[in-house]
């Protein structure tokens, strides 16, 4: 079973069995019902696109952007090539669902591609799948050639006139890659650096052809949206946040692992559903959506039901779902020093403020870290952050500078222990009791 | 300087792109001669450069760039241990200080016999399974707490 | 579209930047990944300015202007911006400015002063680049002070053609490198240096030569291929230290050529002659100027009075001045010889006399970006005329259709339309075949002589890019002008500029390959080639190296060599010359002397010197003037070199007059074609001029690697050779031992020989019948 739980799903239903990402299992489920029908009815372009608007599904892949609005910005009536772009280039640090869809459910992807491509009139897509899961790029390619083979996807689908081909591109290790423009370049076959914008991918994306680029959940979402129509898949959800979400649960937890919920479930019953904290031990604090969002302490988080407005609320980002959980063995300065480490050694290197901040960053959160923080280092790094944030073509300044202005914000006792005593106020081996990794196996 | 055999995988890559974009094959053009080489020598860097039509120094960019390239040579087995947050909090920084206890090398350190190479590395988008590690860019082992980690080895070895 | 910065309104045309429209308004603000040549970067974050209503500041380089936009650069945000940006970039920059060679002209030094904090807050490690060499040209010694603003790559990618730099790697590590062991040198590579913002790349001849403020800048034209670029040259203690392009939008924008720049070191070469020489008892011995000219004087009457002037013969390098050639014709005809000429490399002289004018490019330099079609025929391009092919490279960006009808495969690093590569002697059926495939296309009778020709799927390409374009031109490159069949060429391409309304014309060899025309320096007598195939007496050479620069080399060598009086005016003392030269008078070259180039669009460009004259060495025409006066030549008071130029250009005018490329009288005929192997001569990039083949910096390039014989793998294997193998060539009347290497460009039945150094100057003619066995 893929997913470990799940209240209400859709995206998780029916994965049992090895086989649950072939073909003929995925259309046992009912897969490919609504591609089949918009082609055969011939549903207007404009109405697929106002089903997914009405849905009110917003963007899986951390912006949380309203899918239906931006497939409305791909220009109706242009000549040449359109491109639709698949982002399954998770590597946000606490992301592991698209991993997950791809290798239980890779033919809901593939529909889910197929009818956006028909919405906007692209002619070709490509799914950009993370270099490390490596399994999954091959699975994907042979669910391609099971759908090609179907007539899913290829030339005439389904005798439609409407042809629509799919290839898996894979990355090779840069999480940068996961911005949309950057998968562009990448896919062009250069480094993945993101572009400045204007102009967006809508009017100059692959290949400087219009292009839409979505999350594999998102694109996973709209054949479940396309049967259960658009209204129904919103009220599946909350207001304004429409439809079911997979969270990623890891860190302190005792089942770490995917859970399919409607947006507006409670944390709590998260965490439940998660097995509850690892040995019994207390929230500490909780990264709600994926590194890049700040981190939010544990009695604000229990307040908190998982979707994009409350959490906004609390001062953080859904983001991509990721659920990081830290109990009180956690030390904050050290957390920080790995993520701004994370960081610095993903940062593309071409803007200034990006490649220049984010080491500074690093080398200062790791001064604390190691005994030798100065009593004006947590000025400085608030300082560093401001010129960083807003400044840099993508927004991985600003991911950089949001866990260090929030980790400092919430525990600027810790870190002030820290730079005045030269340790951890938690304790060493309390921290190493943490990861349960020496006891697991006991 | 490729095999026809690594060849005949790149000519299936470009097939995946427009015609005048060969060198969007780049990426798994290089994965495709590492795979064969067991790390990217400039020469063959060269060579799929040539065989895409651009640049040395644009090929050699994209090399650089990716993590999961070699630029220099490793181990038979590269093995790569995840020690970012997530699985940080479950055991990866853990599990990369017992490795390289197991092995007695430091990290970007191969073993004397030339069969193990260790690597730190970033997000694998699996930390619901952490500690994880993989080998050679393509096997993703989950959940290597210390006795897992031991069979591993045992198996390498 | 209208927009207000810092309350200064300007009207911009839609899709301008908020940095484009500052420039317009004159307003500063700071940069260093942007250039007005390069695409949009955005990448130093620099000049980050507040716009109305916008939540962050933003890069006035890539941020389009919307109509009313408010632009403050000075507020207190984007203030704070900037500042922020240069904190940044100074963390990591090593403060060497005291030692740095680029102090006094860097860019990021001078925004510091303005932008920078007093104090650093960072306290780490600066980190640390590794310095790497790149060849002769650019040093990459210091790269810890790179900012990585990406030009240097972009121009590559962009300007040359040639990805040669690439930042690799990626956040901080990253780094400006090339591919593993390659040098930096195609012909356009100098010009990182300047576009570098921070003493990153750096000259290498120049490096630690001389600190900026120190130099006086002189301004100055380039003396060596057609485009006549503009240059600042800048001067210590009497010196040229280094040679800079200096804007000219309608000539060379803001570049030049490595030769422009690098090949100043010739200048201060050992081989400068500073004194006259006079071969006494066979050998040559310095005396002072009055006796040199004395002789010369003497020399010259009992020669004409002797022999006849028939007896006289003079030739002049295309790259001497235009008052240079000027008096030397005037000064050649004047002692009653009509044997005069400055084309050395040209073969068929069939048109001359039936020129209708001063021949050229056909349309100025800055309406290329206009062409919607352009056909290049037999020429090397980018080595050729690195500057015009830049331009071209640009319109192949665009809409333009460039083709290129060529005997070398080369990579012109152009995006082409079409290309055909055929052997020299095919080059005019070639063309023909274009000719006919254009009649074609526009229901024109095939002009006669051309029915037997087959026009391809190319040729055919390149007729219709030609017809359809409503801007389009032909221009016939260096091999067009040096070819056996140059005339037919000329006509031929005359008459499809006639079938497609094209216009053409001559890129032109040389700095003053248009102004030898203008200065009458042509021959009424025997022509360049004649000269030496039916020997003189006497010769007169100006800046002119025959064994080097003639189409016959071994044939002008033996003439000279046999001849009864050889005067040379030269620069240098070094080379063949002492073997056949009689006397030899110092002269001085471009950067010591006052003249005018006539480049390839007609626009005469006059300079002064920069320096004084090396040693005795004194300009040419002034020396030519002289000795006019010793002859009791009428004609010859002009007090100045602009007294000179008066007597050819008008004064006042920017252009020369005349300008034109029509033919009278000369049918279309098609020249039979050759069997056997044949030669294809190519001037390497470095070998082309006297400055060029003494630079040590230059010649260090892989441009100026020593010839081999370049054939294709069928071709050497017809002839039993094998890759690397020595070769004797054999042409008529000469021969050389040179390596055989594989060229898969080079053309079946064709060997590549490279003309312009002396390991070839014991071979015959640029094209035509070779021999070629193993040695
Ligand atoms: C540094 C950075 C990393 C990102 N990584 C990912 C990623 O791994 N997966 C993803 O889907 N989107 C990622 N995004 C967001 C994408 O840029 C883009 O917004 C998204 O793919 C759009 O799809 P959606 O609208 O379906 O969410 C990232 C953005 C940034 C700035
Ligand atoms: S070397 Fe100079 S031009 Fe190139 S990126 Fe660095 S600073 Fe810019
Ligand atoms: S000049 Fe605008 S970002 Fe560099």
């Amino acid at each position: 079973m893929a997913i470990l739980g799940a209240i209400n799903p859709m995206l998780s239903v029916g994965l049992d069995g090895d086989n649950a990402w072939r073909l003929a299992d995925y259309v046992k489920r009912g897969g490919y019902t609504a591609l089949r029908r918009i082609l055969e009815e011939k549903v207007s372009q404009g109405d697929v696109i106002n089903e997914v608007k009405k849905s009110v599904l917003r963007g899986r892949g951390g912006a949380g952007f309203p899918t239906g609005l931006k497939w409305s910005f791909m220009p109706r009536s242009f000549p040449g090539d359109k491109y639709v772009v698949c982002n399954s280039d998770e590597g946000e640090p606490g992301t592991f669902k698209d991993r997950d869809i791809l290798r239980y459910n890779p033919h809901s992807v593939i529909e889910g591609m197929a009818i956006a491509a028909y919405a906007m009139g692209a002619g070709r897509g490509y799914n950009y799948i993370h270099g490390e899961v490596w399994e999954i790029y091959q699975r994907f390619e042979e669910a391609l050639d099971e759908a090609r083979a179907a007539g899913f996807i290829g030339n005439d689908l389904l005798g439609s006139g409407f042809s629509f081909d799919l290839f898996a591109h894979h990355g090779y290790g840069a999480y940068i890659c996961g911005e949309e423009t950057a998968l562009l370049e990448s896919i062009e076959g250069k480094k993945g650096q993101p572009r400045f914008k204007p102009p967006f991918p809508a009017s100059f994306g692959l290949y400087g052809k219009p292009t839409t680029i979505n999350n594999t959940e998102t694109f996973a979402s709209i054949p479940y949206i396309m049967n259960l129509g658009g209204e129904s898949y919103l009220e599946a959800g909350k207001a304004n946040n429409g439809g079911t979400k997979l969270f990623s649960v890891s860190g302190h937890v005792n089942r770490p692992g995917n859970y399919e919920v409607p947006l507006g479930t409670p944390f709590a019953t998260l965490l439940e559903m998660a097995g509850g904290m690892r040995a019994g031990r207390k929230l500490k604090a909780c990264i709600p959506g994926g590194s890049s969002a700040p981190v939010v302490p544990a009695a604000t988080m229990m307040d908190c039901t998982m979707d994009y407005d409350s959490i906004s609320k609390a001062g953080s980002m859904l983001g991509s779902g990721a659920v990081i959980v830290m109990d009180e063995t956690t030390c904050m300065v050290k957390a920080l020093e790995r993520l701004s480490f994370f960081y610095y050694e993903e940062s593309c290197g071409q803007c200034t403020p990006c490649r220049e901040g984010t080491s500074w960053l690093y080398k200062v959160v790791q001064r604390i870290e190691g005994g030798q923080g100065r009593s004006d280092d947590l000025e400085l790094l608030a300082s560093v952050t401001t010129n960083i944030m807003g400044r840099t073509i993508c927004a991985l300044g600003d991911a950089a500078s949001m866990p260090v202005q929030s980790f400092i914000k919430h525990f600027r006792d810790e870190f002030a222990y820290h730079i005045e005593h030269r340790k951890c106020l938690v304790p060493v081996d309390v921290q190493r009791a943490g990861s349960g990794f020496f006891t697991a196996t006991a | 300087m490729l095999t026809s055999e690594s060849l005949k995988r790149i000519d299936r890559e470009i097939a995946k792109y427009p015609a005048d974009q060969k060198q969007s094959a780049v990426m798994a053009a290089l994965a495709i001669a590492q795979e064969e080489q067991g790390w990217l020598p400039s020469e063959a860097i060269e060579s799929v450069a040539n065989y895409l039509g651009m640049a040395p120094i644009a090929a050699y960019e994209v090399a650089s760039f990716y993590n999961m390239y070699d630029l220099r040579p490793v181990g038979k087995y590269k093995v790569s241990v995840c020690t970012n947050l997530p699985c940080m909090l479950s055991g990866g920084v853990d599990a990369g200080e017992y490795l390289k206890q197991k092995l007695g090398i430091g990290y970007n350190e191969t073993t004397p016999d030339g069969l193990i190479t260790l690597k730190e590395s970033e997000c694998m988008g699996a930390c619901g399974d952490a500690p994880v590690v993989i080998i050679n860019n393509r096997r993703m082992c989950s959940w290597m707490q210390p006795e897992q980690i031991d069979k591993l080895l045992a198996e390498l070895k | 579209m209208e927009i207000e910065i810092d309350g200064k309104v300007a009207q911009v045309p839609d899709g301008s930047t908020i940095m484009d429209a500052a420039q317009q308004l004159g307003a500063y603000i700071p940069h260093f990944c942007y250039h007005k040549k390069l695409s949009i970067a955005a990448n130093c974050r620099m000049c980050l300015v507040q716009v109305e209503k916008a939540p962050k500041p933003l890069p006035a380089c890539a941020t389009p202007v919307t109509n009313g936009m408010k632009v403050f650069t000075h507020s207190e945000l984007a203030i704070k911006a900037q500042k922020g940006v240069m904190e940044f970039l100074l963390i990591n920059h090593p403060l060497d400015c005291p030692i740095c060679d680029q102090g006094g002209e860097c860019q990021l030094q001078d925004l510091a002063v303005g932008y920078g904090g007093s104090a650093s807050r960072f306290q780490e490690d600066k980190r640390v680049v590794f310095h790497k060499d790149v060849g002769s040209l650019i040093s990459m010694q210091e790269m810890a002070r790179c900012i990585h603003c990406t030009r240097c790559v972009r121009f590559g990618q962009e300007i040359a053609g040639v990805m040669e730099l690439g930042m690799a790697s990626r956040n901080m590590h990253s780094e400006i490198m090339t591919f593993v062991g390659r040098s930096v040198d195609s012909e356009l590579s100098g010009n990182m240096i300047d576009l570098c913002p921070v003493g990153a790349l750096t000259s290498k001849p120049f490096r630690y030569s001389a600190r900026s403020w120190e130099l006086s800048r002189r301004r100055s034209i380039s003396p060596h291929d057609s485009i006549g670029a503009n240059l600042t040259v800048q001067i210590k203690n009497n010196v040229v230290m280094r040679v800079l392009p200096r804007d000219n939008e309608e000539v060379n924008e803001c570049w030049i050529s490595d030769k422009d720049r690098f090949s100043y070191e010739a200048l201060n070469s050992p081989a400068r002659l500073g004194k006259p020489m006079v071969r006494v008892d066979g050998a040559l011995r310095e005396v002072e100027w009055s006796v040199a000219l004395d002789y010369v004087s003497h020399a010259l009457k009992d020669v004409v009075g002797s022999s006849g002037a028939d007896s006289l013969a003079s030739l002049a390098s295309p790259h001497a001045t235009l008052e240079e050639l000027y008096l030397l014709q005037k000064m050649t005809r004047a002692l009653g010889s009509g044997s005069i000429d400055f084309r050395p490399r040209r073969r068929d002289f069939s048109t001359d006399g039936k020129l209708a004018g001063v021949p050229w490019l056909g349309l100025r330099l800055s309406e290329i970006k206009d062409l919607d079609s352009a056909l290049v025929v037999g020429s090397f391009l980018r080595k050729d005329h690195p500057l015009f092919a830049q331009r071209l490279r640009q319109l192949g960006k665009k809409w333009g259709k460039v083709s290129l009808l060529s005997v070398g495969g080369d990579d012109p690093l152009i995006r082409l339309h079409a290309q055909l590569t055929v052997s020299p002697a095919d080059l005019p059926l070639a063309l023909a075949a274009v000719v006919k495939s254009a009649a074609q296309l526009r229901s024109e009778a095939v002009p006669a002589g051309l029915d037997s020709v087959e026009p391809c799927a190319s040729s055919q390409a390149i007729a219709k890019s030609l017809v359809e374009g409503e801007k389009s031109a032909i221009f016939l490159g260096n091999v067009a002008e040096q070819h056996p069949h140059a005339a037919q060429l000329h006509a031929l391409a005359l008459e499809l500029a006639r079938l497609t309304g094209a216009s053409c014309g001559f890129i032109g060899e040389a700095a003053n390959s248009v102004g030898g025309y203008v200065a009458k320096a042509l021959p009424t007598a025997l022509n360049a080639y004649e000269m030496f195939a039916q020997p003189r007496k006497a010769y007169v050479l100006l800046g002119v190296e025959p064994d080097l620069d003639c189409h016959n080399p071994q044939q002008a060598v033996a003439a000279l060599k046999a001849a009864a009086l050889v005067v040379a005016l030269t620069p240098f003392s070094d080379g063949a010359v002492r073997e056949y030269a009689d006397v030899l008078l110092p002269i001085t070259p471009f950067s010591e002397t006052s003249g005018t180039f006539v480049n390839t669009e007609g626009r005469a460009q006059s300079f002064n010197g920069v320096v004084r004259p090396f040693g005795d060495a004194r300009p040419a025409w002034k020396v030519l003037r002289v000795l006019g006066n010793l002859l009791n030549l009428p004609g010859f008071d002009q007090a100045s070199s602009e007294q000179v130029r008066d007597e050819i250009i008008p004064s006042g005018e920017g252009f020369a007059g005349g300008l034109s490329n029509g033919l009278n009288g000369v049918p279309l005929a098609l020249p039979v074609t050759i069997g056997g192997l044949q030669r294809i001569a190519d001037v390497p990039i470095h070998f082309a001029d006297a400055l060029a083949r003494r630079a040590p910096a230059l010649q260090k390039t892989r441009d100026a690697a020593a010839p081999t014989a370049r054939l294709s793998a069928p071709t050497l294997a017809t002839l039993g050779v094998t890759d690397g193998a020595q070769v004797r060539l054999r042409q008529a009347n000469g021969e050389a031992v040179l390596t055989a290497r594989v060229d898969e460009s080079v053309p079946a039945g064709c060997v590549r020989v490279a003309a312009g150094h002396a390991s070839t100057a014991t071979l015959g003619e640029m094209f035509g019948a070779i021999n070629v066995e193993r040695a």
